[in-house]
């Protein structure tokens, strides 16, 4: 993965020095709150129901044992023992008091890490697919288009007070893991029919929040080399014509929307006509210089099947559906892709305690070059898996409470800290999450249903990404009682929609009850082999609806 | 207003004028609405300066740039980043003038303003009373480099710089 240079260690050094000032001058009164709020957000610093909350940009969701020991460190020191991983790859810690944040920016720099604009109305940390450099489907690596983004995007000087925040996400490969038509720039590398050289899809306009959106396909192929000078015109554009009379509407999704993607398409295009280029790019030796640092691990040469795994399978019926679940193939003969659920049931999805954290570290050292993930749908990946250890891996695991077999599983939720936390939440999603994994703990019986994303939002802003579940839940508030709407059809990769309201409202303790229904459509209707969401398309809405009817009769 | 620029306290040479009848002021900085008929009467001592919205087209500001001196962008509140685009257009279109940032900006962003083409921070008095100007030049230095090319001091960027060095020690890459 890649390491600092001296610039970017004296780079977050300087903004940590800069953060610390900032901080000094709050209390000192010479920064209003006013003032210091937009500061505060560029550093991830929110005010929440209860305290602080701070972020840490976890940039790509690409960690080493040695960052993610020192987040178990802060979590202890700093907060109340645990850390939150987010649908954005990042870590959030509830409970920091603002006085000690510096000393925090400064543990997480002594581990190459910052919380560099993961809020604010600038460009975000940038992520990517959980399984980039591994996936057998990928294309290209999109780690180093990333780490370049971030580089780039870093207390840019034209592009720190936007309209908005600014959400970008890079894959390298067939299947779209980073939901990359929901944010408002999507990179997907690809390549060129005649020339064969990879080259960049470029998506603009994609959101998630209360106005939905895909993104559109503004360049089809875009040079490799030219990716700044194109970015930067994109930006431009927004920056100078997003809206900023209603926060609402200050999204670029907003502008694609309201100026048509063609005519949106047209204005970036003459922008970047009128720049340069070569003094704009990286060259060719930085960004090769970047490449090199995500370079395949040196593996072992080993058997595509590992004959020590298939006896551990053989013999430990729990640990052979735990492998099945949680792994994918891998580029590398006998390697896999192991992702670590964080969606124990009754446990808040994304929550990991300290302890855990240093455990799954020690894993990733031993078992796995050193190097994990963190995905946007709140779990842990170990990337570079030999199948033969999987089984010592398992237990492992298993005594620190992390060996859940639901990836991908109607219990593997998504969802936001809701109002249990957040001061933005007009419903808790945390309970319903819990509520649901409840109703489905029979393993076998989620295994049944097969790949099924069920997403939690615990308001409009969509945090829980509620609009492109297969099953959304958005938790809303009427009339002081928490209501909770359900949406039906969203998908999240690369076939990317927007969930269809189902029916009214419902009370949270119905929630469950009306999955379950939905999910008894599927399972009478569904033909041999089909998943959840195939079924959905394939018979349409009206059938689930009249079930989903149902329950809200039942209820009232 | 108090004025800065890269070194701190300027001195401000031009006058507002509200109207068009900018008289025989010798730099009359005028308001866009008026900018043409301003020009119409302009002397030839004199320097005309306009004082713009952020919302204005580059476009159309664009063919006035030739007889300008001065070219003041509003900031109606420093967060609303509109400014830093345009006036990186105009000192694109090779705009010789002084580029000003008009408005109640903070100290954090004087290195962002120099490097996207601003010359001047022309700040209300309360919010120059709040920041000294020794605040200005501690946050003009808060980074020794930033990643982005093409802006500020050339050469100065990280992506140059690590260019140069590769260039100075070609054998070191390894």
């Amino acid at each position: 993965m890649y390491r600092y240079d001296e610039f970017d260690e004296r780079f977050v050094r300087e903004r940590v020095a800069q953060f610390t000032d900032q901080v000094t001058r709050r209390l000192d009164g010479s920064l209003t709150e006013d003032e210091f709020k937009p500061l505060r957000l560029k550093n991830g610093v929110y005010l929440q129901l209860h305290a602080y909350m701070l972020r840490i940009a976890v940039p790509y969701g690409t960690l080493n044992s040695r960052q993610l020991r020192q987040l178990a460190l802060i979590g202890e020191r700093y907060d109340r023992g645990y850390g939150h991983f987010t649908t954005r790859q990042n870590l959030q810690f509830n409970w920091p008091k603002l006085r000690d944040v510096p000393e925090i920016l400064g543990l997480l720099a002594d581990v190459e890490m910052h919380c560099i604009q993961t809020s604010g109305n600038c460009i975000r940390n940038v992520t990517a697919d959980h399984f980039a450099g591994v996936a057998q489907d990928e294309i290209e690596d999109p780690r180093p288009t990333a780490e370049l983004i971030r580089q780039w995007s870093s207390a840019h000087p034209e592009f720190s007070y936007l309209p908005r925040k600014f959400k970008i996400a890079v894959t390298g490969a067939e299947a779209d893991r980073a939901v990359i038509k929901a944010h408002d720039i999507g990179l997907r590398l690809r390549r060129h029919p005649d020339t064969h050289e990879t080259c960049y899809e470029i998506s603009v306009g994609g959101g998630l929040g209360r106005t939905p959106m895909i993104g559109k396909v503004v360049r089809d192929y875009l040079p490799k080399k030219d990716l700044l000078a194109y970015l930067e015109a994109i930006m431009r554009v927004y920056n100078l014509e997003g809206r900023r009379d209603n926060k609402y509407k200050a999204r670029v999704k907003i502008l694609v929307h309201e100026i048509g993607a063609e005519e949106f398409t047209r204005r970036v295009e003459a922008e970047f006509a009128q720049l340069d280029g070569p003094s704009i790019n990286a060259d060719p030796e930085e960004v090769a210089r970047i490449a090199a640092y995500f370079a395949p691990p040196r593996y072992e040469v080993l058997p595509a099947v590992s004959n020590t795994l298939e006896a551990a399978k053989a013999a430990n019926p729990a640990f052979a559906r735990w492998v099945e679940v949680n792994t994918v193939p891998h580029k590398a003969p006998g390697y896999t892709a192991l992702t670590i659920s964080l969606k124990p049931a009754g446990q808040a999805p994304g929550d990991a305690t300290s302890e855990q954290m240093r455990r799954v570290a020690d894993l990733a050292e031993r078992y796995s070059f050193d190097e994990l993930r963190v995905t946007h749908a709140q779990n842990l990946v170990l990337p570079h898996v030999r199948q033969r250890d999987l089984y010592a891996i398992w237990q492992a695991l298993g005594e620190a409470g992390l060996a859940t077999a639901n990836v991908g599983l109607v219990t593997d939720i998504i969802s936001c800290p809701g109002l249990d936390y957040c001061a933005l939440a007009t419903a808790r999603s945390i309970p319903i999450a819990q509520a649901i994994q409840s109703r489905f703990a029979d393993e076998a019986r989620q295994r049944e249903i097969g790949p099924l994303g069920i997403k939690i939002s615990g308001c409009i802003n969509a945090c829980g990404h509620h609009h492109v579940g297969h099953i959304g839940i958005l938790g809303l508030e009427k009339r002081g009682i928490e209501s909770y709407q359900i949406t039906l059809g969203g998908d999240a990769t690369e076939n990317a929609a927007i969930g269809e309201i189902l029916g009214p409202g419902l009370a949270a303790e119905e929630v469950p009850d009306a999955i379950e229904r939905i999910i008894g459509v599927y399972l009478a209707a569904r033909s041999e082999g089909e998943s959840f969401i195939d079924n959905v398309r394939r018979i349409g809405l009206a059938p689930f609806k009249a079930a989903f009817q149902e329950t809200a009769r039942a209820a009232a | 207003m108090p004025l800065l620029d890269r070194n701190g306290n300027a001195e401000d040479r031009w006058t507002r004028s509200e109207g068009a009848g900018i008289g025989n002021i010798p730099a009359a900085l005028v308001p866009w609405e008026v900018l043409v008929e301003a020009l119409d009467t302009q002397e030839p001592a004199q320097v005309i300066g306009v004082l713009i919205p952020n919302n204005v087209p580059f476009a159309e500001l664009a063919p006035f740039l030739p007889r300008l001196a001065l070219v003041a962008i509003a900031f109606p509140a420093y967060a609303d980043g509109r400014g830093f685009s345009l006036a990186r257009l105009i000192k694109r279109a090779g705009f010789a003038g002084e580029i000003r940032a008009s408005g109640p900006l903070i100290a954090d962003q004087f290195a962002y303003a120099l490097s996207c083409g601003f010359d001047t921070i022309e700040l209300p008095e309360a919010n120059a009373a709040r920041q000294p100007v020794s605040r200005w030049l501690h946050a003009r230095d808060s980074f020794s480099a930033t990643y982005q090319r093409g802006y500020g001091e050339s050469g100065r960027n990280v992506l140059d710089q690590r260019r140069a060095a590769r260039a100075a020690a070609p054998i070191a890459a390894e």
